[in-house]
């Protein structure tokens, strides 16, 4: 029974990173039309990011907590300015493959300068220690992690679902010449919204900093787990990524309990059966 | 709904400059056929000439077909285990190997090609990627891929007991025959209706639907001979490399074989091989600077993209007016 509930918490954390990546992803692919193959190393870079600040200018978790997001989320926004705004108007198939090209670039750089192991980094004082529940113990910090993120979606589920400039987003997705036509800054819009996925993707990352440690390829792997999930859930709605993140979390811990040899796999097997079934995906709109 | 368009990849013209591509073929081959006589490490060419085979199957599907696959070296790293795992456990001969390798990497493309067509574009890549992943840990867990240390000591031994695989000249003949073979079959396929029908579905696929072709069908088709052509390239690499590792089936592979292709030039029919020798090329002077190699490849790929869609083959063809 410990054992279970501790794969729960532990899939249920590995759930809010899937839900954090994949809505950076949909909110990206939204606007852009890309799928933003550098997510992985974006987040990587997040957790590098709390690493230097805290290393190099004594900046601890909370604030690392604000700045990393929004360095890297400002990296993100100049990297659409220089690069994937030239895009526009291509195939999406070459949004994926600069993006690939990009993050072989940032994964290399970061790979010349620190290796391939782990960088440690401490959980914050506050957040140290556990909790007994009585039928289970619960380090805080785990549990922080998946409420913080649980509330960081359901905020950017309401930024663009419930909020005029959500709307204007969702309506400049559908049809930019418009909304342009509206005055509204649609050239603007999507480099802040890129910042804005790419923000999501450095908050896991320095979420996931004190747990895992700070690996050059910490986002490498994972971003291929996160593409499943995004095929499973179908990218149609931002609260099915949310939804569907945290399920699969669940699902692979409760997968490392019952048959551990199957946990790596389960999310690509799930996929492959959601495809026979429901090929769009389970909020996917059709396309 | 979209597959790559007219205007980000050269449009073959519909008029098929067949003598160009004879000539070019016939100078490929004599240049393959004096490469071991000239000093040149066999290794490396042959190597090179594995890699360039994939790229053209993989080529098939992009370039033709529309369809990006993120995964294709599945195919590559299931034919290299099937087969290293019939010459060494099972002591099959050489040209049997080659044959159980390539079924399996055929009903591997069979399975996986269903699955993936159901979705297009951007999510047939993500798909792909994550049916190599998928596999990629099957065989890191399954006991007769020997996990991290891979298939070592692989027999080369004599094929139809009378060509001597040890011997590094003739192995180097039989690799070529066998790229040959494969660019062959797949050039036949490009220029064949089949292939005409593969163009309509990438340049819009509702018309070729309306036209009545069943897309799915010839989708699924140039799946199931793209990847079985890429395990054919994999079974010869056994032969060149006489080991199949973890490395064959991680999805950076299959990012070097997107590479291989991009550099030289999609939807080009000699560009996979020019791409395959530049980037093999590449890893092998620039093995000394370490990581720098993967920052290189990824500042090709946005170059590639961002200034250099056509790739060599196609920048040269494009300046000639040829396709080639």
């Amino acid at each position: 029974m410990q054992a279970l509930l501790a794969q729960l918490l532990v899939g249920l954390i590995n759930g809010s990173f899937y839900a954090l990546l994949s809505l950076g992803l949909a909110v990206i692919f939204g606007m852009l039309n890309i799928i933003n193959f550098a997510h992985g190393a974006l987040y990587m870079m997040g957790a590098f990011c709390a690493y230097f600040l805290l290393n190099l200018f004594g900046i601890g978790y909370w604030w690392a907590l604000i700045l990393a997001p929004l360095i890297v989320g400002a990296f993100g926004m100049l990297m659409e300015r220089t690069l994937l705004q030239w895009l526009s108007g291509l195939d999406h198939l070459y949004g994926l493959l600069l993006t690939f090209g990009v993050a072989l670039i940032i994964q290399g750089l970061f790979q010349n300068y620190f290796g391939s192991s782990g960088l440690p980094y401490a959980i914050p004082d506050e957040l140290r220690g556990g909790m007994n529940l009585g039928f289970m113990f619960l380090p805080i910090y785990r549990g922080w992690v998946v409420v913080f993120s649980l509330v960081v979606c359901l905020l950017t589920w309401y930024l663009i679902e419930r909020t005029r400039l959500g709307a204007n987003l969702r309506a400049a997705t559908e049809n930019p010449t418009l909304v342009r036509a509206f005055g509204i800054n649609v050239p603007r819009m999507i480099t802040l919204t890129y910042g804005l996925g790419v923000g999501l993707a450095a908050l896991a990352g320095v979420l996931s900093a004190p747990i895992n440690q700070v690996r050059p390829l910490m986002g490498a792997d994972l971003i291929i787990v996160v593409f499943a999930v995004v095929v499973i859930g179908g990218m149609g709605s931002i609260m099915g990524s949310i939804i569907t993140g945290f399920a699969l979390g669940v699902i692979e811990g409760l997968t490392k309990y019952f048959y551990p040899e199957a946990s790596n796999t389960v999310v690509f097997v799930l996929m492959v059966l959601v495809l026979l079934v429901k090929p769009s995906g389970l909020t996917g709109r059709a396309t | 709904m979209s597959t790559i368009t007219q205007n980000s990849v050269p449009a073959p013209s519909t008029r098929r400059p067949v003598r160009d591509e004879m000539i070019a073929f016939a100078l490929m081959t004599v240049v393959l056929a004096v490469v071991p006589f000239t000093g040149v490490y066999p290794f490396f060419v042959m190597q090179g000439l594995c890699f360039a085979l994939l790229a053209c199957a993989f080529n098939l599907l992009i370039g033709y077909g529309g369809l990006l696959s993120f995964g294709h070296a599945m195919f590559l790293g299931t034919a290299g285990y099937v087969t290293a795992h019939a010459l060494k456990v099972w002591e099959l001969p050489p040209e049997l190997g080659i044959v159980v390798g390539t079924a399996a990497a055929f009903g591997l493309s069979v399975i996986t090609g269903l699955i993936a067509i159901r979705r297009q574009g951007i999510y047939f890549a993500m798909i792909t990627l994550a049916l190599s992943q998928l596999l990629y840990f099957i065989y890191l867990q399954a006991p007769f891929t020997h996990g991290e240390d891979g298939i070592q000591g692989i027999p080369q031994g004599k094929m139809f007991g009378f060509i001597d695989l040890q011997n590094s000249t003739t192995l180097y003949f039989v690799v070529l025959v066998g790229f040959l073979l494969g660019f062959l079959i797949i050039y036949r396929a490009i220029n064949s209706p089949f292939g005409e029908v593969l163009k309509a579905i990438r340049e819009n696929e509702p018309r070729a639907i309306s036209l009545g072709y069943k897309t799915d069908h010839y989708k699924l088709l140039a799946f199931i001979l793209s990847g079985t052509l890429a395990g054919f390239a994999g079974a010869l690499k056994v032969f060149v490399a006489q080991n199949a590792s973890l490395t064959d089936v991680h999805w950076s592979m299959s990012g070097e074989i997107v590479l291989m292709t991009l550099v030289g030039g999609l939807g080009t029919v000699f560009g996979p091989v020019v791409g395959a020798f530049v980037i093999i090329a590449m890893q092998q002077y620039l093995a000394g600077f370490g990581q720098w190699v993967t920052v290189i490849q990824g500042v090709i790929f946005v170059a590639c993209v961002l200034t250099f869609r056509r790739g060599i083959v196609g920048e040269i063809g494009h300046y000639f007016k040829r396709s080639l």
